[in-house]
């Protein structure tokens, strides 16, 4: 796969379809003129081409091993308006500052994807082509999702907007915690974290995501002491609590039948992981529109394939089939925590959460505009590794639609549980008031922390813990594309 | 009990020079401030009475704060709160809500365990106050 001696479509049908093998570019997956349309599927990959291979040829095989194409010319083609359906490849660029690496943009003709369907979507997009020889590393960097596309799914069961009606709760963050140990609590134990944690203050427990029907405690165990702790503590708060009850099993039958259970005993949650599959997924959506259920997506698993830069999928475009398949609250990320995730980037996947229209923000990781058509907002979740002496960096980055977790933070408080939550709560609610009193909380937070720990030793006890604790490591996932001063 | 509802109860009371900065960020938001109040406060009681409509249009928060004086000297001992509207297409909900006024005592809630089929329980929350007296005799001291 050298470069081709011409990288232009063969237009001569007997040339193209004699039989044998033709350049991809050859058989027509590149076009550098072409114009997308406004109902094309498009796509940014990242491609790393073994050595030899020229760039425009493996980005037209991209866009080849995507939509049409196999390895040699097939007559059958002539029976179908093949020029339509070929995806093309329009676009490469050369990654800034990284030899060897191009981002290539491909569009895709609207009638290739089955409505409704992230299944059928993905199927194409990230099916063979990761697999492609001649590739070194390939990473799809993100999508553009048409608005006529974007209209055949049905979204977010509850949203942003819902969601918070139904809880009556506005103004700031929500907050939550995930059970610890996440495994070999009996029943009757774990139910007891979730009151201490929904009494001290927290609107949201959590299961997390390997916690299903253990030997040590059975899913039905679970679902009815959460939900006395989660009711004992709205009663003794006078406050809507809740706590996302896992109900990831083995099969679909058994996902409704968990679901249902939920929703017997008064659920506002429920919660699956991301590696029951994007049926599952929508299915489940589904489900939950018809129950008024809130959906809690935890993310189990995308490590694997969004972490590294050169090979995979960027999370923001798991992000955005989320954000169709529908689920109503997706861990994104804290930057600040003991997870991966760049600041910007982090950012990015909180527009693509959580914006109405998606603006094109190269430095955020962001590559397209993005029309949402008016699909419910998805609640972020910051997870993993944060607490209260954060707060002020948490709502700087994030603003108020967003779920912040504290786990550790919570349950491991030096005067319990409860303590635990209550300091988490004043944190943050002292930190809103300030901001909207004007204050400069990036700068003033940590003195405006030290002055609500005054009256509230809880919060001491917290800043006293963990104040110092950092996880500053260099991420993986960054943009390529730094912000340059504009030329006046 | 202190009742955990609205945006700023795990914090002191705030005074009214806090209450009027509370509402001068809703008004740099251009979101128009309601003011309402109840003596039912069920976590699932979503309509309070409005004292007046919300009000649209203001250039500060003196408006609200005569307005929130007058709604505390009517119902002294009821729960009053501030609400905040954003008519943003996508939004179009309450972005704030914070509770300005307490009654002196909150009896706060009794659950009612019914048990069911199983180790099934239904629940339901049920304010002492609401069951101790009618509506407007509630929290009368």
């Amino acid at each position: 796969m050298g470069a081709p001696d011409n990288p232009q479509q063969i237009l001569d049908p007997r040339k193209r379809y004699q039989a044998g093998v033709l350049k991809y570019a050859q058989m027509g997956y590149w076009d550098a003129d072409y114009e997308p349309k406004d109902t094309d599927v498009l796509a940014v990959f990242r491609i790393t081409p073994q050595e030899g291979v020229d760039p425009i040829e493996a980005a037209a095989a991209v866009a080849g091993e995507s939509s049409t194409a196999t390895w040699t010319v097939v007559w059958t083609d002539r029976l179908t308006a093949s020029d339509t359906y070929r995806a093309k490849a329009y676009r490469i660029d050369p990654v800034p500052g990284q030899q060897g690496q191009y981002f290539c943009w491909v569009a895709y003709d609207l009638d290739l994807f089955e409505e409704g369907s992230i299944a059928n979507l993905t199927a194409s997009i990230i099916g063979n082509v990761f697999s492609f020889k001649p590739l070194k590393a390939a990473r799809l960097e993100d999508m553009r999702l048409p608005l006529a596309y974007v209209k055949t799914f049905r979204g977010p069961p509850t949203g942003i907007v819902v969601e918070r009606e139904r809880l009556e709760k506005y103004g700031r963050p929500l907050l939550g915690a995930t059970m610890k140990p996440k495994l070999g609590l009996s029943g009757k134990n774990y139910g007891r974290v979730v009151y201490e944690a929904l009494r001290g203050g927290l609107d949201f427990t959590k299961d997390d995501e390997n916690i299903n029907s253990q030997p040590f405690m059975h899913w039905r165990d679970r679902f009815l002491y959460c939900m006395e702790g989660v009711n004992q503590a709205a009663a003794q708060s006078g406050e809507i609590k809740g706590h996302y009850l896992n109900i990831t099993a083995g099969t679909m039958e058994e996902m409704y039948r968990r679901a249902e259970f939920a929703r017997d005993l008064g659920s506002c949650v429920v919660m699956i992981d991301l590696v029951i599959g994007w049926t599952a997924i929508q299915s489940i959506s589904n489900w939950c529109r018809d129950n008024d259920m809130i959906l809690h997506m935890h993310r189990a698993g995308h490590g694997t394939y969004t972490r590294q830069k050169n090979h995979g999928v960027s999370f923001r475009v798991i992000a955005k089939w989320l954000r169709l398949a529908g689920v109503d609250h997706l861990h994104a990320g804290t930057a600040v925590g003991k997870l991966e995730g760049d600041p910007m980037t982090v950012q990015g996947f909180y527009n693509v959460c959580r914006d109405t229209v998606t603006k094109q923000d190269l430095p955020r990781g962001l590559f397209f505009d993005q029309d949402w058509a008016s699909i419910k907002r998805v609640m972020p979740v910051a997870s993993g590794g944060i607490h209260a002496g954060q707060m002020h960096q948490l709502l700087d980055l994030f603003g108020d639609e967003v779920v912040l977790q504290f786990g550790g933070g919570t349950i491991g408080h030096p005067m319990g549980i409860q303590a635990g939550a209550q300091a988490n709560r004043v944190a943050l609610e002292a930190m809103v008031l300030a901001r909207n009193e004007g204050r400069d909380i990036v700068n003033e937070g940590p003195q405006i922390l030290a002055d609500a720990a005054k009256w509230c030793q809880p919060l001491r006890a917290a800043l006293d813990t963990w104040g110092d604790i950092t996880f500053n490591y260099t991420s993986t996932d960054t943009s390529d594309f730094v912000p340059t001063a504009s030329v006046a | 009990m202190r009742i955990n509802q609205g945006c700023f109860s795990f914090l002191p009371d705030l005074d009214d020079t806090q209450i009027a900065a509370q509402i001068g960020y809703c008004l740099r938001q251009h979101w128009a401030v309601a003011i309402e109040f109840t003596d039912d406060p069920h976590p699932r009681n979503t309509y309070w009475s409005m004292w007046g409509l919300p009000m649209f249009d203001l250039a500060d928060a003196a408006g609200v704060m005569h307005e929130l004086r007058a709604c505390r000297e009517a119902n002294p001992e009821h729960y009053v709160r501030v609400n905040a509207f954003d008519s943003t297409k996508g939004w179009e909900t309450v972005r704030m809500s914070f509770i300005v006024q307490r009654p002196t005592k909150e009896p706060g809630f009794r659950l009612i365990r019914q048990e069911t089929s199983g180790r099934n329980l239904r629940y339901t929350l049920e304010s002492y106050a609401v069951t101790a007296a009618t509506e407007g005799a509630r929290y009368a001291g």
